[in-house]
């Protein structure tokens, strides 16, 4: 009577086989697809081309399941391996970048761009397979490379320095972009320009690191589940659906993208949705009318519901890249008092800004041109050098090894100004603190990307009610007590939670359920 | 009015936290161990890289004298209780209208042959945190000695940096005097899965020094003898009373108190670690050394120090620790075993498990202990204060159950395997 066995399907080891096998059949679907275009010969590039991509899919997806069959305990060779391939893969893309890319761009694709993705993957399971299956952030704060130190400054240096290039000096990287030729051929029927490059490299970013994410807390699903949403969001419709998008001569459009992040998608005229709709036509409509759809309709009632977390940690494409290949440096975010206060008054700003920019343009165009004649285009070009290339770009992602991660999203972003003021009072979303239980450890605090201190609330038993918190959950994981939980609910009570330390006990409070 | 602390853990902070919203009074906090509070519950992360040292401290740096508490970093090393006044080691004397005793407690030794060599010590403070990453610096191997939560912390933080650690366990089962069998087989599970080689039923004889007083190994009490040049002692504490005892204040075990925290001497009060009840608290205790108590003593020292009424009382037991990757909640009293008067209902699966303690005669609940699952407290604590039949349907697991959201579990089969 005491004791029962019982096996359940609770989450435990076996779930990164789960996601294997996930990635497996997903690589052999794409891969069949691939050869029935070859097949049926709609594809305007050859078909000679989709079956070697089909090949090269099938072969990932067969080392994939042998590694994941056979006990793998990765060995130095494999360390070094990695290692070797991937410094391999970075010198590959200096040499293409050199020129060597414009005389060979299918080989130095592979021995660029290829082989890095192809090392860092690898390195990455050599890290994490043989790990013990729970919390591992051993070591963030004392190695270098995450903690600011040398090899951190060099990272952030080119991360930043790429971000220059690819905003205000695209000819440098004239030979990366052209080793991406022939997969913009394939996918867009095409020439690769500069930014098919770097939505490449941006969506593999967040694949692979993706990939990472998934191993290093796979003991938690919550954040499995969330991180195969931002990566598939992120390839999905942030990168081939574009691609094919442009592929039948339409427009590229973002659909996970709205305004006010992707200000162009409410605004008028030619770099606003003018071009989607003389390019799109009877698409180009449902386009708009999907844009605005989200911002005004599907927001508002997703917000409510879930909270932010709904989009800026589960579909946005900064987002995405903030929790995967940000995640090593999340603990970076500014934590003081007056990083927020700051934090508040930048934020809101640039809502103000962007909702008066996009009024007055619009008055502008009704009145055709009597606000500010034909400088409409100068106030979106200037708005985009500003907040779209240097804040959201250079000193959003670049400065990751320096200021963490969410520097665009806490600092700049409009999107998340709205969604944050609804989060703060108009939300069933909240973070509960699980009574007494905290000891002040400060995991949570330090682990914020969003640079909240969770502690001080947790401390309290107060629940966290944030407007910037974008519910990543990363707070929850890392709590050694148990403490935090993710969670929607009624707005009664949310703000002050249900037990206040400071004020009573736990003990003696009267749960409604139980009276 | 001078309200003078000594100590800035967590019971001499929350006093001086709950007084200040009360009272206008100056209040000055003195500790000898760092210039501001510190959480030594984080110590560890510290140690694995997991924290940055300024990351312990759970209040920014200006909260001090935003709420006007003054602090000052010096050991006090003697209270002149007739003139109301205390000594500080660095010279000089301060005088109090009111004193605060929350000095914490102290790494128990036993008395064995080598325990001050060099590379043998425990882990309680920031100090002992700056000597353990010296002494653990390129070596290969340690020992650890006691399994109780800190024993098990710091092997885990050994582990960390692949060091080869042996775990001497007193008893034939970790702390079997409050896990059942099944509960403390997870927990070996758990300590070997990380590399730790586990040593149960084993005791510490004696430590073996080099010629430099350094340690060398350890010599267990089944005679083996093992290779380490780190010995962590982590046999429990005590309650630090030198100062409160040399100044001639009423001390047992810990400081003595009454439940408004006074000690035998006029305008002394002690909190905390340190301090001992007169008359037993609900469950029996004395003597109260958690972080959680810590904070609820503080806070009721403070209300009353305000002008409060309110005399401590106990609240009803709750912990949590985690051991490696293995969480751990419990509320509410649940024994090791079955008793005559206690029946016990288990649920388990792979690494998780729920047990719940009842009352045999009335089926009342008395307790739950969860291991790889994270309980509600407020839910744990109102079923118990409540005296809810211990039998659990789904609903109510589910309101009991803190996992994060997407938690996989069949809440029908734990709530059955709970109730049956
Ligand atoms: C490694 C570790 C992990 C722990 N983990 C947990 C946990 O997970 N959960 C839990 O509930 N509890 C835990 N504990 C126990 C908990 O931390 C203690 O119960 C709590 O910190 C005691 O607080 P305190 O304020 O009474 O004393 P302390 O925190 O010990 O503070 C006493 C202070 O007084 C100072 N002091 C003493 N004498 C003098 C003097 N003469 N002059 C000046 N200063 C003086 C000391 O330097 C010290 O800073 C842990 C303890 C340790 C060591
Ligand atoms: S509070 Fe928690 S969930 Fe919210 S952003 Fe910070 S870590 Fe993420
Ligand atoms: S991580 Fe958990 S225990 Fe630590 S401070 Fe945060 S809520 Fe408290």
């Amino acid at each position: 009577m005491t004791t029962t066995h019982r096996s359940i399907s609770l989450v435990d080891g076996p779930l990164i086989d789960v996601t294997i096998n996930r990635i497996v059949a997903a690589l052999l679907v794409v891969a069949a697809l691939l050869s029935v275009v070859a097949a049926l010969q709609i594809w305007p590039f050859k078909p000679t081309t989709s079956i070697a991509l089909a090949a090269l899919l099938v072969f990932s997806a067969a080392t994939l399941w042998v590694s994941k069959n056979s006990a793998w305990h990765p060995t130095r060779f494999h360390h070094k391996g990695a290692a070797i391939l991937t410094g391999l893969g970075l010198v590959g893309m200096l040499v293409s970048i050199a020129g060597a890319g414009i005389a060979w761009p299918m080989l130095m694709f592979w021995l660029g761009i290829g082989a890095t993705t192809a090392g860092t993957t690898w390195m990455i399971a050599a890290r994490y397979t043989d790990g013990a299956h729970g919390l591992d952030n051993h070591g963030t704060m004392t190695n270098p490379v995450t903690n600011r130190g040398a090899s951190g400054w060099m990272l952030g240096i080119v991360m930043t320095g790429f971000y220059v290039l690819i905003y205000w000096y695209p000819a440098a990287l004239e030979g990366l972009t052209k080793t991406t030729d022939p997969l913009s051929w394939l996918m867009r029927g095409k020439a690769a320009d500069h930014w098919f490059m770097y939505s490449l490299v941006y969506s593999l970013a967040v694949v692979v690191m993706g990939v990472r994410a998934l191993y290093k807390y796979r003991h938690v699903r919550y954040q499995t589940i969330r991180t195969w949403s931002v990566m598939l969001v992120q390839l999905l419709l942030a990168f081939i659906l574009p691609s094919i998008l442009v592929l039948f001569q339409q427009p590229e459009f973002y659909f996970s993208y709205f305004w006010p992040l992707k200000w162009t998608y409410l605004w008028p005229g030619d770099y606003g949705i003018g071009w989607i709709l003389a390019d799109g036509g009877r698409t180009g409509v449902f386009m708009i009318f999907w844009g605005a759809m989200m911002s005004f309709v599907a927001t508002p009632i997703l917000t409510y519901f879930y909270g932010k977390r709904w989009y800026c940690s589960w579909v946005c494409g900064c987002g995405a890249m903030a929790e995967t290949l940000g995640d090593p440096y999340r603990h970076l975010a500014p934590r003081s008092t007056d990083s927020w206060r700051l934090e508040r008054w930048m934020i809101h700003g640039v809502l103000v800004i962007i909702i008066l920019a996009t009024a007055l343009l619009w008055i502008n165009s009704a009145t055709e041109g009597a606000l500010f004649g034909g400088f409409s285009g100068a106030v979106a070009k200037t708005y985009g050098f500003i907040f779209g290339s240097i804040w959201a770009g250079v000193i959003g992602v670049g400065f990751y090894p320096f200021l963490g991660t969410r520097i665009w999203c806490r600092f700049g972003c409009p999107m998340a100004a709205i969604l944050g003021l609804q989060q703060r009072f108009f939300s069933r979303f909240r973070i509960t603190t699980n009574g007494a239980q905290c000891i002040s450890c400060g995991n949570c605090s330090a682990y914020c990307e969003m640079g909240i201190d969770v502690r001080w609330y947790a401390q309290r038993g107060q629940n966290i009610v944030r407007a910037s918190c974008v519910g990543c959950g990363i707070c929850s994981t890392v709590c050694p007590r148990g403490v935090l939980k993710l969670e929607n609910g009624p707005t009664e009570g949310r703000l002050n939670g249900p037990v206040l330390i400071d004020r009573d006990e736990v003990d003696l409070i009267d749960l409604p359920e139980y009276r | 009015m001078h309200i003078v602390i000594i100590g800035n853990g967590i019971a001499g902070v929350s006093t001086a936290r709950f007084l200040r919203k009360g009272s206008d009074a100056r209040i000055t906090i003195i500790s000898a161990e760092s210039p501001y509070h510190v959480a030594r519950t984080a110590l560890m992360y510290a140690y694995m890289g997991d924290l940055r040292p300024s990351d312990l401290k759970p209040y920014e740096d200006d909260f001090w004298p935003k709420n006007r508490l003054d602090l000052i970093q010096d050991t006090v090393t003697h209270v002149d209780i007739e003139a109301g006044a205390i000594n500080l080691l660095a010279g000089g004397r301060m005088h109090y209208d009111i004193l605060v005793l929350a000095t914490g407690s102290r790494p128990n030794r036993f008395g064995w042959k080598g325990e001050y060599a060099h590379g043998v010590q425990g882990l309680y403070s920031m100090q002992d945190l700056t000597s353990m990453e010296v002494a653990t610096e390129g070596i290969q191997s340690a020992a650890v000695i006691g399994g109780g939560l800190i024993g098990i912390e710091m092997a885990e933080m050994l582990r960390v940096r692949r060091i080869d650690v042996h775990l001497l366990v007193r008893e034939q089962a970790y702390m079997d005097y409050l896990f059942s069998a099944d509960e403390s087989e997870l927990i070996h599970q758990e300590i070997r899965r990380h590399g730790v080689q586990l040593h149960l039923g084993t005791e510490l004889d004696a430590i073996e020094t080099d010629s430099e007083d350094r340690a060398v190994a350890v010599h267990t009490t089944s005679g083996e003898r093992l290779a380490t040049r780190f010995v962590g002692l982590a046999v429990g504490v005590h309650p630090n009373v030198d100062l409160a005892r040399q100044s001639g204040i009423e001390t047992g075990k810990g400081i003595l108190i009454t439940n408004t925290f006074e000690t035998s001497a006029p305008g002394v009060y002690a909190v905390g670690d340190c301090a001992e009840f007169r008359e037993p608290l609900a469950h029996g205790r004395r003597i109260e050394q958690l972080w959680y108590s810590g904070r609820r003593q503080g806070r009721t020292l403070g209300r009353l120090l305000a002008g409060g009424t309110d005399a401590y009382s106990a609240p009803l037991f709750f912990n949590s620790a985690k051991f490696f990757d293995l969480e751990y909640h419990t509320y509410g009293d649940v024994p090791p075993h079955e008793t005559d008067e206690v029946v016990c209902r288990q649920w388990k699966a792979g690494r998780h498990l729920i047990r719940t303690a009842a009352e045999r005669s009335t089926g009342r609940i008395l307790g739950v202990n969860g291991l790889g699952v994270r309980l509600r407290q407020e839910v744990a604590a109102s079923m118990i204060r409540r005296g809810q039949d211990a039998a659990i349907t789904p609903a109510r697991l589910k309101t009991l159950l803190f996992e994060p959201e997407f938690f996989q579990a069949d809440t029908t089969q734990i709530a059955e395997a709970l109730s049956s």
